[in-house]
């Protein structure tokens, strides 16, 4: 028994102070990219070609990046010449609207609060069924973890729960293999109105590396009207996290 | 048994097609059950189209040799299923019954194992390829008194979705059956059918939590094919993260344990001290599950001396937080009550099945592909085995922590002495009708790759082999004489991957 609490002593307290502080990231973590069209003089593309799902475009020798395909595998970033394309550290990223992921300016849409009904029902309670519907286990390990002591997750009021009968909302991550889309259906079915659906991770958005497999439905816009899109591959807990607390107002 | 029935390669080598012995399938069968009746295991089982037919090819591991014995046979339609006698060929007959349509005639229990439409066009499929995922006959017990529970695919938890169906009587599982398929995402032909530039982001994510183990094992057979040699400052590094990747997945697995058994103090410190570790590898690359590390000629990026104190540094304070947390619940009784003697698995069951990875090595198993089969770094640096005997849950966790202790060590040695030369080297053209052969012991077991080139030398088929295709079915029979309420320690005590064994 001494020895419990002596170890508990030296554990520590290590829940992080979010959000009245900043977290610290590595330094080389690749988060919101920094576009500067202008530094691309030579229009080489090269960009385009090398990004695996395709999520660079130029409108009218503007890059543009969606996010919602991007995987942040950074090599963009490395291939440039000019240095046009940089991967900055800040996690901020979930947004409401899927087009808003579609950046060509630096300024991100971030997600704004529910309205204030849905506020009033979910702002201090929020339950959610999670579902994995053909995730690789990056994005559900670090939509898990949001429940460690670290990010401390029920301290918002926000709780993963066992049924959707008990949920208010669901999350999805995975590209909805086909295997999975009578699943998650059923799954969104059974949570009791007014719900919530977002979707985390570039799979869940757009169908991410496996964009247009026949076994998949890149993601789970075209099946449910989605609340809240998390990019990223796997998204950081930390861009989860902010992107929960603006949904409810929290952050703002 | 004719000599000229099996080629022999090792790890991480290649061999022209025309090398690898074609022989008849009654010498095959033979070959194969006579091998693996004598200490063999079937490493990988598969086939791939050869004009109206399917090639089908094996590879035997003989671990004590440090050797892989390649045999292959052609056929048609149907052939006389091995499974009779070699278990290890259950699931390998299924999945080659699915994708091509060639039925393994006598084979006990052949149904699907992802429901997917068969690979192989003009052919109909219906014999062994199921319509709709889930509807398919499960093994039933009889009798008045017999339940049957039914979980998933959608989990309590934040896990991947599978199917599994227990036959119990009262508390008793009598049966387990799983059912997966539900995480099938087209992988192998992905990676042939869409652009050459995704390969290695799909190879990323056949298992996301095994990104460095599959990643290497998908460089070392490209590498091998084209003939280049990763530097030795890149196969360093990649070693290093590999080990990484073992620390953070068995930290979580010892924490899920102790959560499992409700011993909250060292699954809240382990759920955290998992955290620390994936951010050590996030301080090398910038992503905490080694996304955009390991590229096909070496490594994207590297570390100065700086980075290399700070990852130190923070190794150093894990490895000793962890310590104290894994300790804490190895002393306490209460848990350990509901370690020992929890899902028994036998010494001969393990190797009846071929299991792989800590799940054989607590059987006993001198199995680890760093020891038996090294490539990479495990050339330079050895790290010895770690094995426990009793088999149930207990020995699980205990060979997840010997490990965990050798990894922290073999880091720290290794941090010291990573060779000063350049990161990546040129990938050059592949040979034509070549194949290859790449093992990586990843921290659930041996991943296994083998990559086939045709004619022009492009890459014209690929076979992943995580390690949770040979487990799965040693966690159902570990459930046989269970208390149902066992299963989450069980389950939680492989951790076998849903979309790696999927695809």
């Amino acid at each position: 028994m001494l020895n419990v609490l002596g170890v508990r002593i030296h554990q520590k307290k290590r829940t992080i102070p979010f959000p009245q502080s900043e977290p610290v990231l590595p330094d080389r973590f690749r988060g919101r990219p920094q576009i500067e069209s202008s530094r691309c003089s030579s229009g080489c593309h090269r960009c385009v070609d090398t990004c695996p799902t395709d999520a660079i475009s130029f409108n009218s020798n503007k890059i543009t990046i969606d996010l919602g395909r991007c995987l942040f595998c950074g090599e963009c970033s490395a291939i440039c010449p000019e240095q046009a394309i940089r991967y900055t550290t800040d996690y901020r990223l979930a947004v409401r609207r899927r087009e808003e992921l579609v950046m060509s300016s630096n300024e991100l849409s971030l997600a704004t609060a529910l309205q204030e009904e849905s506020r009033r029902l979910f702002g201090r309670s929020l339950k959610l069924r999670e579902v994995s519907a053909a995730g690789c286990n990056a994005c559900e390990a670090d939509v898990n973890v949001l429940n460690t002591v670290v990010f401390d997750l029920g301290r918002f009021g926000i709780q993963f729960v066992a049924s959707p009968r008990h949920a208010d909302g669901i999350l999805i991550t995975g590209c909805v293999s086909r295997n999975m889309l009578l699943g998650l259906k059923k799954t969104y079915e059974a949570i009791p109105d007014p719900k919530i659906v977002i979707a985390v991770g570039a799979c869940a958005i757009s169908g991410g590396p496996f964009i247009d497999h026949p076994e998949i439905h890149n993601g789970a816009g075209a099946i449910l009207p989605v609340d809240l899109y998390v990019p990223g591959c796997p998204p950081h807990p930390m861009t989860i996290l902010d992107g929960l607390l603006r949904l409810l107002g929290n952050i703002r | 048994m004719n000599t000229n029935s099996i080629c022999v390669i090792r790890n991480g080598e290649i061999i022209p097609l025309a090398h690898i012995p074609l022989i008849s399938i009654s010498e095959f069968r033979d070959t194969v059950i006579e091998k693996v009746a004598s200490g063999a295991r079937i490493s990988a089982f598969w086939g791939q189209p050869s004009g109206k037919a399917v090639r089908l090819f094996a590879i035997l591991a003989q671990d004590k040799y440090a050797t892989l014995a390649l045999l292959s046979t052609e056929v048609e339609s149907s052939y006389p299923s091995l499974t009779p006698n070699c278990v290890q060929a259950h699931w390998f007959e299924r999945e080659i019954a699915e994708q091509w349509s060639v039925t393994p005639t006598g084979h006990p229990w052949l149904k699907p194992i992802r429901f997917h439409p068969s690979y192989r066009t003009g052919r109909d499929p219906s014999a062994v390829t199921g319509e709709q995922i889930g509807l398919t006959d499960f093994f039933q017990v009889g009798g008045a008194e017999i339940h049957e529970v039914a979980v998933g695919p959608v989990h309590a938890g934040i896990i991947e979705p599978g199917h599994f169906r227990f036959q119990c009587h009262g508390e008793n599982v009598y049966h387990l059956e799983i059912s997966l398929g539900y995480q099938h995402r087209g992988i192998e032909r992905g990676l042939m059918e869409q652009p050459a530039k995704r390969r290695i982001h799909l190879i990323e994510c056949s298992a996301g939590d095994t990104t460095i183990g599959h990643a290497t094992a998908y460089c070392h057979a490209i590498e091998a094919l084209s003939g280049c040699q990763a530097p030795a400052r890149a196969v360093f590094l990649r070693g290093i993260a590999l080990e990484l990747e073992r620390l953070a997945n068995h930290t979580g697995d010892l924490g899920a344990l102790a959560g499992d058994v409700g011993y909250l103090p060292s699954m809240s410190y382990c759920g955290r001290i998992r955290v620390d570790f994936l951010n050590a590898t996030a301080l090398l690359c910038g992503s905490r599950f080694g996304r955009g590390l390991i590229r096909p000629g070496g490594i994207s990026l590297d570390v100065d001396e700086s980075r290399v104190k700070e990852l130190l540094r923070h190794l150093n304070k894990a490895s000793e937080d962890v310590t104290e947390a894994v300790e804490l619940m190895f002393d306490s009784p209460s848990v350990l009550a509901r370690f020992e003697g929890t899902g028994e698995i036998t010494p001969q069951t393990c190797r009846d099945l071929g299991l792989v990875g800590p799940m054989a090595r607590a059987c006993g198993e001198r199995l680890d592909v760093r020891h038996d089969f090294p490539n990479g770094i495990f050339r330079f640096s050895q790290i010895p085995i770690s094995t426990w005997h009793t088999g149930d849950v207990f020995s699980r966790a205990l060979v997840r922590w010997l490990e965990m202790q050798r990894s922290i060590q073999f880091i720290r040695d290794q941090l010291n002495m990573i060779p000063d030369t350049g990161l990546r080297t040129e990938i050059g053209s592949l040979p034509p009708d070549t194949l290859a052969v790449s093992m990586v012991e990843g921290w659930r077991g041996e991943i296994c790759h083998i990559a086939t080139t045709d004619q022009q030398g492009e890459l014209t088929h690929y076979k992943i082999i995580d390690p949770s295709f040979h487990n799965w079915f040693g966690l159902a029979i570990a459930l046989r004489g269970q208390q149902i309420s066992d299963f989450p320690l069980c389950n939680k005590s492989a951790n076998l991957s849903y979309c790696g064994h999927d695809l």
